[in-house]
């Protein structure tokens, strides 16, 4: 199976397990920023952790802040191998542009419908870095 | 596809030094994300991007500072991770206060106003209805759209200081007024008029609003005559925690929305949602994390921060009693410096409520850390947040059940119809 997803922000190729979101996350609150780990009680994957993962995401919700915790989350070498989103989202998105303003190496982001993402749930995947994506 | 001014590109290029260069970067590429075709001018910013989350925040801060860089136009800003102004103890280890502090400097080395609130629009910075600005914090975001009609995108940390900076932001989103019509209408009138006319009701109904919207613009109807400022900033506080919610309209009441049909541009909306008492009841339910327990180790109020008029309500509420349980009351340099002023901080600090200033519990430690603690609250914002950041369980309740469990000791619960 292959898909194709538009490049939001450049990257390396990546190829990593993917961890596929059931239900919209606020990154502030939601994700531990120095470990990764989902935080939010509420959150159906709360205790599973983000980084190096392929992180699909069905949306993004809450506070503004989601950028400054995937920042620092990029500066502890914690974040997402790469990031495959719905939408775009402005406040999210802004921790990468801002990572790579600052010269440190950012993961690529991708957008990809809620619906495709679901197929790539814990498998292994590759992407290239024009979004080309493969089940390893 | 996104086109620049000939003076937008040159200062990106960094004609007007390396600090100004990276802000215009940072729009513009928010802007080519966001697919918006230009940048347009704003006429202010509050900025979200000083509240310490990390040493990354700092050294971008700090990078802009050393490169020159300003705001160009009226920058409130948000809450930090210290509390210059605040009583509260704050147990952040020396390095993250000594960063901490660095950014707090940072940001008001840049010319921003130390406001240090996520209330601004209650400390004076109102712009006016109709006008382009930059905002970040979600809550001061939907009340600018919703309340002030002044106009807005959910600008996150970064984006916010490098509009102000640029006195710019992408031609996106919630500046277009076709992006302002709801497309969602909440009906609210088959609720009690006692329902509607509490404050208890309101982060429950952003719960919802949040929920059901999404991102999405809804007009809410049913509310004309029930609503306060407070009442508005505690519905939209809870609807963009819940959800991505950046604008809503109540029909007879904001700005926009002088009726539903109004708020809707005239057309049938792709969804009406009649809110029924389960509706509530489950909503409600939501709110509360700690399950059947009469457990109180804290009681927080003021998320967003309290205004002159909460805290009024709150003395009459105590009445000159004593307090139990510690009861935080989170708020801005606005509201303590005249409650100084007029002798009443010392007395409700004797009494047992712990201002807490220029900062929240929920974004930087101040509850003490207790296995199994439970923390009540009235706002909907700190319900969602305080499991994931203080390690707290939550109980919702109102004011006043704050307020007499603070006196009891434990959980005091009010006879209360939700329907």
């Amino acid at each position: 199976m292959e898909l194709k997803a538009e490049l939001l922000l450049p990257g390396d190729a990546v190829t990593g397990s993917c961890l596929a979101l059931t239900a919209p996350i606020s990154f502030w609150g939601g994700v531990d920023p120095a470990s990764g780990t989902i935080i939010d009680a509420r959150h159906p994957e709360r205790g599973q952790n983000i980084a190096g993962r392929i992180l699909a995401l069905p949306g993004t919700i809450g506070s503004s802040s989601a950028s400054a915790v995937l920042l620092e989350l990029v500066r502890a070498g914690k974040a997402p191998a790469a990031l495959l989103m719905d939408a775009p989202d402005a406040i999210l998105l802004l921790g990468l542009v801002v990572a790579r303003e600052m010269g440190w190496p950012t993961p690529p982001a991708f957008r990809l419908p809620a619906a495709d993402q679901k197929a790539l749930a814990d498998r292994n995947v590759t992407i290239s870095d024009e979004g080309r994506i493969s089940i390893v | 596809m996104l086109e620049l001014t000939q003076d937008e590109r040159a200062i990106a290029s960094g004609t007007a030094g390396e600090g100004a260069a990276m802000a215009m970067r940072i729009v513009a590429e928010a802007a080519r994300l966001m697919g918006a075709p230009r940048l347009i001018p704003i006429v202010s910013a509050h900025i979200d991007g000083a509240l310490y989350h990390g040493d990354s925040g700092t050294l971008f801060a700090e990078r802009l500072v050393a490169g020159g860089a300003r705001v160009s136009v009226r920058a409130s800003l948000n809450v930090g991770s210290l509390a210059p102004a605040g009583c509260a103890a704050i147990r952040l280890p020396p390095h993250e206060r000594d960063m901490a502090r660095r950014m707090m400097h940072a940001y008001e080395a840049m010319g921003c106003e130390p406001s240090w609130t996520c209330a601004p629009y209650q400390a004076g910075h109102r712009p006016a209805q109709g006008s382009d600005v930059a905002w970040g914090e979600s809550n001061a975001v939907v009340f600018c759209n919703s309340v002030l009609g002044a106009r807005t995108n959910r600008y996150g940390d970064f984006l916010d200081i490098a509009c102000a900076i640029s006195g710019r932001a992408p031609d996106y989103g919630l500046h277009r007024p076709e992006n302002r019509v709801a497309t969602l209408l909440i009906d609210v009138g088959g609720l009690s008029r006692e329902l509607r006319s509490s404050d208890v009701f309101y982060p429950v109904l952003g719960t919802i609003l949040g929920r059901r919207a999404g991102s999405d613009v809804a007009v809410i109807d049913g509310l004309r005559g029930c609503t306060t400022e407070d009442r508005l900033k505690a519905l939209g506080a809870a609807a963009a925690s819940a959800g991505g919610v950046g604008l809503f309209h109540v029909a007879g009441v904001t700005p926009e929305a002088p009726d539903a049909a109004a708020a809707l541009g005239g057309i049938v909306p792709r969804e009406t949602i009649v809110l029924r008492p389960n509706d509530i009841a489950t909503a409600l339910a939501r709110l509360s994390t700690a399950g059947a327990t009469d457990r109180i180790d804290a009681i927080a109020i003021g998320s967003p921060h309290l205004s002159l008029a909460e805290i009024d309500e709150l003395e009459r509420l105590m009445a000159g009693r004593k307090l139990r349980i510690p009861l935080y009351a989170n708020t801005g340099r606005h509201v303590v410096g005249p409650l100084e002023a007029q002798g009443r901080r010392a007395a409700l600090e004797a009494a047992g409520v712990v201002f807490v200033v220029d900062t929240c519990i929920v974004v930087t430690p101040i509850l003490p850390e207790l296995e199994g603690a439970v923390l009540m609250t009235n706002s909907g914002k700190f319900a969602h947040y305080a499991p994931g950041n203080t390690g707290y369980a939550v109980t919702y309740g109102s004011l006043s059940e704050c307020v007499e469990s603070a006196v009891a000791g434990r959980l005091v619960r009010e006879t209360r119809a939700w329907s």
